[in-house]
């Protein structure tokens, strides 16, 4: 009975030990095709099939894109709006999510309303696009960071995180004299790190892959940011596809090339992205 | 004057007790103000004969008139039955995915094991759909894609009948791995002294999940069902937008790739708009009554 009982468990455990590794292997091929594409030769890697490793090893795909010049200026494109946004965020959102966890200033049910609402309900891409073109921002990379920056979603996460500090410390600056401004920079802001780490972090993974709105805000290729840089290589309107005279290399594997150096910053950060993503994940459970 | 002295008091007093909440609270508001409310008031253009040169206020008030032209054409009730189409496949393919994942990777005993697979799993969550559809148009390109072994000659993604389970299938790629998180949470916050005393009084691991962890994580499994059925008209933007292709319209053209096509790609902002309203409307409707829902099973839950 007892045997049986373990032998069942045990007969489990492999299941689904083999199964997570399957399943993992089958998520991470993707991006071995990818890398192994883009470090095989021209005339090798057209003939298809299953890609494990690079199929006659060679790095001239990757010199290809280090060539041109456009892929440089959307790295620094993407992180002026990334940077910027996680910027303006900080210092907007939070001192927005201050007033609003206020219970005892007037007006505290409208300034909740605003923002709850326009979480609820927008006014769609087309009419922002109109907004945002009346006021002449339709390329320039201010857009895309003051867009980024307000998001209704992340001041109600760090309002339900300045409720739930503890109140002793405002209530005695008071006692003290300090201003309302002067708790917020001085007490308030330095209690609430994590919360505002983790909101930096999906603000800075929102604009950095935000595709949409630089397709739309965006047009000029000087003004180009990363996700859509890779679009126009994918579909091939791009010039680093078009201009390939070069013998060693093939649209195909400098569009792999190409995707894999957009990976790599990604890669870079990604242990810490995924720590704070969690946090933000139980954060986001606190209800206020 | 000595009234008006009294105001002038009473405003220094006032700015005094509130200025500096002002202060915090503007720049927020003014945000806030232009990129969100304005475009809301921006809807009227659903009524309007826009024009670019007019603007806003001196465009002519067109009544329904696009409304009738939305509902009587082809591409938009095409699109409407795509998005409901897509996203129940994905309602019934895609959501059970991260609760079965995350139940399984619940009963992994290594902890370094667990940890590992979670890294390789969550990846795709990080990256833009621009990027993926790179990856995923030459992982079924005819050229050098895998396909090739079983002698398919044409990409899945280029095929009407294929499209729609792709889109599935790269959502659960995509999500399902970050989409275990929140089933973790809750999973990790059921009593250990349950699962021991089942073990004591013989329950196997297949009793143990099916009486103990299913039951303790149904609340968040409902919450979650509701507030996705409250966003059945999202069935997801991006990722369409980047993977579909004139040969897939008629199975993959959904309300947010309409909006975009008709208003950016053909300038008819008007029609647009007014499409984006009607979604936008109903979109809020089963917002809220999906959170309603949500909080009679859990009175925590929802957004509001």
């Amino acid at each position: 009975m007892k045997i049986k009982k373990m032998l069942g468990d045990k007969i489990f455990d492999i299941c689904n030990v083999l199964f997570f590794i399957a399943f993992a292997a089958v998520t991470f091929y993707p991006f071995l095709h990818q890398l192994s594409i883009s470090l095989s030769e021209k005339s090798r890697a057209m003939s298809g099939g299953f890609f494990f490793y690079p199929r006659g090893f060679t790095i001239a795909a990757y010199r290809f894109v280090l060539q041109s010049n456009y892929i440089f200026l959307a790295f620094k494109n993407s992180i002026i709006i990334t940077v910027g946004g996680v910027l303006l965020c900080l210092v907007v959102c939070s001192s927005y999510a201050y007033i609003m966890s206020k219970r005892d200033l007037p007006g505290y049910k409208f300034w909740n309303f605003i923002v709850i609402f326009s979480i609820l309900f927008s006014g769609g891409l087309i009419p922002e696009y109109l907004v945002v073109r009346s006021l002449g921002l339709t390329d320039n990379l201010l857009a895309l960071i003051l867009l980024g920056a307000i998001t209704p979603f992340n001041i109600v996460i760090i309002k339900n995180f300045f409720q739930n500090l503890p109140k002793s410390l405002e209530e005695s600056a008071i006692i003290d004299g300090a201003r309302p401004l002067k708790i917020f920079t001085n007490i308030v802001l330095p209690l609430s790190k994590p919360v505002l780490a983790t909101i930096s972090i999906w603000v800075a993974v929102s604009q950095w892959n935000n595709f949409m709105r630089g397709l739309m805000y965006l047009p000029s290729r000087h003004n180009y940011i990363l996700p859509v840089l890779i679009r126009d290589i994918v579909i091939g309107q791009s010039d680093l596809a078009v201009m390939e005279v070069q013998s060693e290399t093939t649209g195909e594997t400098v569009t792999a090339a190409t995707i894999i150096v957009a990976l790599v910053p990604i890669l870079m950060v990604y242990p810490f992205l995924q720590k704070h993503f969690t946090k933000g994940i139980m954060l986001g459970a606190v209800k206020g | 004057m000595q009234k008006a002295k009294g105001i002038t008091n009473k405003f220094i007093h006032k700015w005094r007790k509130y200025g500096d909440y002002i202060l915090l609270g503007l720049p927020g508001f003014i945000m806030l103000f232009i990129f969100r409310y304005l475009p809301m008031g921006g809807l009227i253009v659903a009524f309007k004969d826009y024009n670019v040169r007019r603007g806003f206020f001196d465009s002519p008030w067109v009544g329904a008139k696009w409304y009738n032209m939305l509902f009587m054409s082809d591409d938009f009730s095409i699109a409407f039955m795509n998005t409901l189409i897509i996203s129940l496949l994905k309602l019934v393919c895609y959501f059970p995915v991260p609760i079965i994942l995350a139940i399984l990777l619940n009963e992994l005993n290594k902890r370094y094991f667990a940890r590992t697979i979670q890294a390789v799993i969550y990846l795709p969550h990080f990256i833009s759909w621009a990027i993926l559809s790179g990856i995923l148009f030459s992982l079924f390109s005819p050229q050098l894609g895998i396909l090739k072994v079983l002698g398919i000659e044409k990409s899945p993604l280029l095929m009407p009948g294929t499209f729609r389970w792709l889109l599935v299938l790269t959502e659960i790629w995509k999500a399902s791995g970050w989409g275990t998180i929140i089933y973790l949470a809750a999973i990790s916050g059921i009593d250990p002294n349950l699962y021991e005393a089942a073990i004591i009084d013989g329950a196997n691991r297949f009793k143990r999940i099916w009486y103990i962890t299913l039951p303790s994580i149904s609340g968040t499994i409902v919450v979650l069902l509701i507030l996705r059925l409250g966003n059945i008209l999202d069935a997801g933007f991006g990722q369409v937008y980047m993977l579909y292709n004139a040969s897939v319209y008629d199975v993959a053209d959904i309300i947010d790739t309409y909006i975009f096509r008709v208003g950016l790609s053909t300038g008819r902002f008007s029609l647009a708009t007014a499409a984006g309203l009607f979604k936008s409307v109903i979109g809020l409707i089963l917002v809220l009554v999906s959170n309603r829902l949500a909080k009679i099973f859990n009175p925590d839950a929802g957004i509001m």
